[in-house]
């Protein structure tokens, strides 16, 4: 693979280019569903290639291919370094990057279990028996499950002389019960929506979830949904669950810190932010008890966001996002990092696959964990709502105004969870919502969540990032608008 | 490992400037390579898709290009079957060891599971009608080209003291599908498109448009109807959440209607999940909606044939308001004793099949009139970020985007902050008052489909945001 890596490099320096990355990336994935309790996809993929991103006249230009042969990778490369050509026809000013140094290393994620070297047949057997125990639940119309593991090599080399080798091994699972009486559809899943729980782990985070004690928990509350009260409309105490809160962060904190955002790079897609620069360092973000990081190292945990190095090459780094409610850090690359004066990228340039420029990306942005037990919480607040689970999610393109749904409610009363809620909801600003948080829960209850599924950039790219996130309380949230017309 | 199926002259084709597809018959002596090679491994049947893109996109933004990308793949999917199971193996490795590892793999899975009483044979040789949408000047369009093009965009909006960004992206692709009964399928067809917004101030307007054929739209114009929307945007005031009569131009109505399309697959029905379980045969939306699913109307792109190389069936879904059919795959047709429609997805899955060529009838009214039409409402440009809250009465959530103005005694009397809205689409299309002619839509929830404006009344706005 290094092989092609220099000869991308050197036919792009031939052809003009003052700096040059290269990825040659192998990616492999297998994916398992039931539904209904029979198999429903099952398939696995492979698909290496090569992507090369080149500065010439000032400009970017990027080219990718599956040709690997010697010629097929000198075509590609000559056409980016073309396209950098034609890209400063149309450019203002010479691309700059901050400063960073070469690396030569070799990293692989940690994992017990090789998810692909577990049988098919132990895999399928654990779905369809937690299908099996969802089914058993009267009222249960459709049951839901899945498995995913990736495993991804990607060898990047650039022109300042880095030579990185990076292997992750990815594993997610879920399932999810659903229930149609009268005219209202319910489902609940576990341990989360859309797809379950992901992490940079093997096969051992399958077994760490519990699928089949879990399985009639979920099926018996989609059922008992459509008896449970409507989630009132108001203004309250709402309480969320760690999965809710985690894609909380990702929407509200998460996006609105890209500096690609900020500075307007994304406006006619993924949209700008409310963080404008003159922000930084003055803005109270949130309340006091906030502290927010975006952390990519492996201390932080096996998550969606955890590498060794981005796809610029630039280690892995814990930025400081939010402290003590105060907005102290971006997400950046190392072109937006010199934009804005920083003295280097923070480290955050990921990329899909190989047929796909690296962009500025969430890694793990967490909401660090509290002082509060979980019962103390409850038992402390009088009057509220606890959600779980997303069930929609929408931001507007600035990243002020949200709106969520879970997918089920408990009316909290006395400090006792006194009843279930049905079609829950809550909407708010994201600096007033942030603001009015007033406990987090602490270390024992913190999960390092997976969201999978972001999308951003044209063309699209997917990707995963990780949302460390334990309970927390917030005051005077507006609750059970989306509803209210109904 | 030895080279099997690619040809050394397509191997070396690729310039620095564009990449050709390769030709048809390259595509099928991969299927026949898969096919022999499948053989001789204990599949019973199998099944090869063949799929190729070749696309370029040059993005924008703060008035200069600051990505610019293309990219040539190429991927072999092949499906088998044995002793009534099966699975798939995908790659982009043709090489003949490569092709059959993957065979290998899909056996293997295939093996690991426990028979499905629900699939049937592979489907024989079909006969398929004949679509053209691969339009050579947009195959060779150029990163130059491009480049011209957006900076001519770009020079409007300094010109105007203002800020675009957009993209202008264009690509070809095709698909060939091949089985061991002898069935086979092969369609290739080219996109452009051009997105741009404009900012002025905090101010945001918004145009786009994309078509098999690059000559079908003007980037120019679009740059210039978004300069012109962004500048009327400027002042925006905050006006109450409630119900209002509102002027939907047809990227709003795309990204909201879209997302019924999953509801009309007869899977979902049997699966339960569909907003029309318990509603079929009923006047579920008003007497002025009829919708089509039709993959030969000439406005669509895609293929005329579905994942299983079935052609597909042009289909009444609701006529004049009321659910009359679905569209089925073929297993979904045979649990259901109908025929197969043409919708399916590639097999195996849990999803069955989708309209995906949706054509909504339109009316005799524009955005113009709609707005001489109205005493008080808002005319939207656009959606953004909508997501279901409730599946059953289809109530959508969202943002409105890049352009919100108020309409008074029939004119346009200014620009107003964003809204979120919660509105269940069966009311909405119960409230359409007026519509335009059925144009090809394109905005970015949803996938490109054959809507018109829409006049709807009742709209249910919730929230205001801050800009």
């Amino acid at each position: 693979m290094w092989d092609l890596c220099t000869n991308a490099l050197d036919t792009a320096k031939l052809r003009g280019a003052t700096y040059a990355d290269v990825r040659v990336m192998h990616l492999r994935q297998r994916d398992l569903t039931t539904k209904n309790g029979r198999v429903g996809t099952l398939s696995q993929s492979e698909s290496i290639g090569l992507g090369i991103r080149v500065l010439a006249n000032g400009a970017w230009g990027f080219a990718s291919t599956d040709r690997l042969t010697r010629d097929g990778v000198a075509a590609c490369s000559a056409q980016a370094v073309s396209i950098a050509k034609a890209s400063a026809l149309a450019k203002r000013s010479e691309v700059v990057m901050a400063q960073e140094n070469a690396y030569v290393d070799s990293w692989q994620s940690p994992f017990r279990k090789d998810p692909f070297e577990i049988p098919l047949e132990t895999q399928l057997a654990l779905l369809l028996a937690a299908d099996a125990e969802m089914r058993r639940v009267k009222g249960v119309t459709l049951t839901e499950t899945d498995m995913q593991f990736r495993k991804i090599d990607s060898w990047f080399a650039s022109s300042i002389g880095s030579r990185i080798h990076q292997r992750k091994v990815i594993s997610g699972c879920g399932i999810a019960a659903t229930s149609f009486q009268g005219e209202e559809i319910q489902k609940r899943s576990y341990p989360n929506s859309f797809g379950g729980q992901h992490a940079l782990q093997g096969y051992e985070l399958v077994d760490s979830l519990d699928l089949i004690r879990n399985a009639p928990v979920i099926a018996e509350e989609a059922a008992a949904l459509h008896g449970a009260a409507q989630c009132p409309e108001k203004i309250g105490t709402l309480i969320l669950g760690g999965a809710q809160l985690g894609l909380q962060i990702h929407e509200s904190i998460g996006h609105p810190i890209e500096l690609d955002r900020v500075l307007g790079q994304e406006a006619n897609f993924a949209g700008t932010s409310f963080l404008t620069l003159d922000q930084l360092n003055n803005l109270k973000y949130a309340s006091s008890i906030v502290n927010v990081v975006a952390d990519a190292r492996l201390d932080h945990g096996q998550g969606l966001g955890t590498f060794a190095y981005d796809d610029e090459g630039v280690p892995a780094q814990c930025t400081d996002i939010i402290k003590d409610g105060q907005f102290r850090g971006y997400l950046s690359n190392r072109e937006t990092a010199h934009l804005v004066g920083l003295d280097r990228s923070s480290g955050t340039m990921r990329t899909e696959s190989w047929n796909r420029l690296p962009i500025i990306r969430m890694t793990n942005v967490s909401l660090l964990p509290g002082t509060w037990d979980y019962d103390d919480l409850i038992a402390d607040t009088h009057d509220g709502i606890l959600m779980e689970t997303n069930r929609s999610w929408s931001i507007d393109d600035r990243r002020y105004q949200f709106q969520f749904s879970t997918e089920i409610g408990w009316e909290i009363k006395g400090g006792k969870k006194v009843r279930m809620l049905k079609n829950p909801s809550y909407s708010g600003i994201t600096t007033e919502f942030w603001n009015s948080c007033d406990a987090i829960c602490k270390l024992g209850y913190w999960t390092l969540w997976g969201t999978p599924n972001c999308g951003k950039g044209q063309p699209m790219q997917t990707m995963g990032t990780g949302h460390g996130a334990s309970p927390a309380r917030f005051r005077n949230v507006r609750i059970g608008t989306a509803f209210s017309n109904q | 490992m030895k080279p099997a199926a690619k040809s050394k002259k397509s191997t070396a084709a690729a310039s620095a400037n564009s990449t050709e597809l390769l030709p048809e018959r390259e595509l099928r002596r991969i299927i026949d390579s898969v096919l022999r090679l499948a053989k001789s491994t204990g599949a019973e049947e199998t099944e090869v898709h063949v799929d190729e893109v070749a696309n370029a996109l040059t993005r924008f933004a703060n008035n200069a290009i600051h990505q610019n990308v293309a990219e040539h793949g190429l991927t072999v999917s092949i499906r088998t079957v044995a002793d009534g199971r099966t699975a798939r193996a995908t790659t982009n490795r043709i090489d003949e060891d490569s092709l059959r590892a993957a065979i290998e793999a899909s056996l293997s899975l295939a093996h690991s599971q426990p028979k499905n009483p629900r699939l049937l044979p592979m489907p024989a040789k079909q006969r398929y009608r004949g679509v053209s949408r691969f339009i050579k000047p947009t195959a060779a369009l150029s990163a130059e080209d491009r480049a011209r093009t957006v900076r001519r965009a770009c020079d409007l909006a300094v010109k105007n003291s203002q800020v675009a960004a957009g993209i202008y992206s264009n690509g070809q692709s095709q698909s060939a599908l091949g089985n061991s009964r002898g069935l086979f399928a092969a369609y290739r067809e080219t996109r452009a498109e051009f997105s741009i917004t404009i900012q002025e101030g905090p101010a945001a307007s918004w145009a786009k448009a994309n078509s098999a054929d690059v000559r079908a739209f003007n980037p120019q114009k679009l740059a210039m109807r978004a300069s012109e929307k962004a500048h009327l945007a400027v002042n925006a005031r905050e006006l109450a959440p409630g119900p209002y009569t509102v002027i939907l131009e047809p990227a709003a109505v795309l990204d909201l209607v879209g997302f019924l399309f999953y509801d009309f697959a007869a899977t979902a029905l049997e699966d339960k999940r569909s907003c029309l379980n318990d509603r079929m045969g009923k006047q579920l939306f008003g007497k002025n909606i009829t919708i089509t699913d039709d993959a030969y109307h000439l406005l669509q792109q895609g293929a005329p044939f579905d994942g299983e190389g079935l052609p597909r069936q042009k289909v009444v879904l609701v006529d004049r308001g009321i659910p009359r059919n679905l569209v089925y795959s073929r297993a979904a047709a045979k649990a259901a004793s109908k025929k197969s429609t043409g919708h399916g997805f590639a097999l195996p899955n849990e999803y069955g099949e989708a309209p995906m060529n949706l054509v909504f009838a339109g009316g005799d009214s524009s955005v113009e009139k709609m707005v001489a039409s109205t005493e008080r409402g808002l005319l939207v440009t656009r959606l953004w970020y909508i997501r279901e809250v409730d599946p059953y009465e289809k109530v959508m959530t969202g943002m409105t985007r890049d352009g919100l103005f108020l309409v008074e005694k029939g004119q346009v009397t200014g620009a107003v902050r964003n809204f979120r809205f919660n509105q269940s689409l069966i009311e909405m299309l119960n409230n359409v008052e007026l519509m335009g002619a059925a144009v090809r839509a394109t905005g970015e929830e949803a996938f490109e489909m054959v809507v018109p404006a829409m006049k709807v009344r009742n709209f249910h706005f919730s929230e205001v945001t801050k800009f």
